[in-house]
């Protein structure tokens, strides 16, 4: 067997799985067109599907201060989480790792301060 | 072909079929209902497609969430005034080809809570019927026998022709009207192209 048949197979197989997957869809088309008439409607092209009648738009635009206070909570709401360790073992801690922790609570609450007289915890 | 040359054929091991009678066979055995229960009937909706009674056996387990898959829906309870915008709604978004059974009193007349203010005497006074089941609830074997029904009309249906099926004919409706919340009733009370109320007959 020479490369350029050893080839045609795939060629061939290629061949076998588009017709494969086209034919029923073009059998259904031909079946549509021929017995089954299209019947749409404003029920039918509806978006919304639950029998309830959709209203309003669904394109809603969150504030973008939103966003800022929710990514200031975030932090602190990581920072709960390494709080929690720190308590725990603060008894046994050298000092020098407890000054890391204060100047990383320290870092985090002065961002909290500088948000804060930005303004982007007040909604107007 | 007429029948004995079919029986002929098939007794030397032939099957000969027409493509009706293949779609028919095809969609009978596939039938999916739309998930969706009003009352107490539906717990036994739920029951017959359980393993005890097994609607699986008939092609119909497949409970779609959505009406655009579902083919048959299965009105299994109460239908309140206030609800029965919502159901004619959902056959509406139900594709071609749909069928409906109404289960249970209340989904053919309004059952024991005919006299009240609220409920709607019958689902088919909007959509069309294809198979009623009485009983309250009715019994599973019941709903299967409803289903046995449905299989059996559409085994039946014919693809061409002027008596074929709604949903092969360009000029039959797909959409119903879907009735309005009025002051005292829905708006309109019935479907006149699908219902109308029954003549009283007095003898004597």
């Amino acid at each position: 067997m020479n490369p350029q048949s050893a080839y045609l197979v795939i060629v061939v197989f290629l061949v076998a799985a588009t017709a494969f997957s086209v034919a029923p869809l073009v059998l259904a088309w031909v079946w549509a067109k021929t017995y089954s008439p299209r019947k749409p409607g404003p029920d039918k092209n509806a978006v919304y599907e639950c029998g309830l009648e959709s209203k309003g738009d669904a394109w809603v635009q969150f504030r973008s201060e939103y966003y800022l206070y929710g990514i200031i909570f975030l932090i602190f709401d990581v920072e709960t989480i390494f709080l929690l360790p720190f308590a725990v073992a603060f008894t046994h801690l050298p000092l020098g790792a407890f000054i890391a922790m204060i100047v990383f609570l320290l870092l985090l609450a002065e961002g909290l301060v500088w948000a804060w007289r930005k303004g982007v915890l007040k909604w107007s | 072909m007429n029948e004995g040359l079919r029986s002929e054929l098939s007794k030397q091991g032939i099957f000969t079929t027409t493509l009706g009678d293949l779609y028919n066979w095809g969609r009978k055995n596939s039938v999916w209902p739309l998930q969706f229960g009003l009352a107490c009937c539906a717990i036994e909706m739920i029951a017959t497609t359980m393993a005890r009674y097994d609607l699986a056996r008939f092609g119909a387990e497949v409970f779609r969430p959505s009406p655009r898959q579902a083919d048959l829906m299965i009105v299994a309870g109460t239908v309140t005034k206030k609800m029965a915008p919502q159901v004619v709604r959902l056959y509406n978004q139900m594709p071609e080809p749909k069928y409906v059974i109404a289960m249970g009193a209340c989904a053919i007349s309004g059952g024991p809570f005919k006299q009240g203010y609220n409920v709607l005497k019958g689902i088919d006074r909007f959509i069309p019927v294809d198979v009623h089941i009485p009983g309250c609830p009715p019994r599973p074997e019941a709903l299967i026998h409803a289903f046995m029904t449905l299989q059996k009309k559409i085994d039946e249906q014919k693809l061409t022709g002027r008596d074929r099926p709604r949903h092969l004919d360009p000029d039959a409706p797909s959409e119903f009207p879907v009735p309005k919340f009025g002051e005292h009733d829905l708006i309109p009370s019935n479907n006149p192209a699908v219902w109308h109320a029954p003549k009283l007959v007095r003898e004597g």
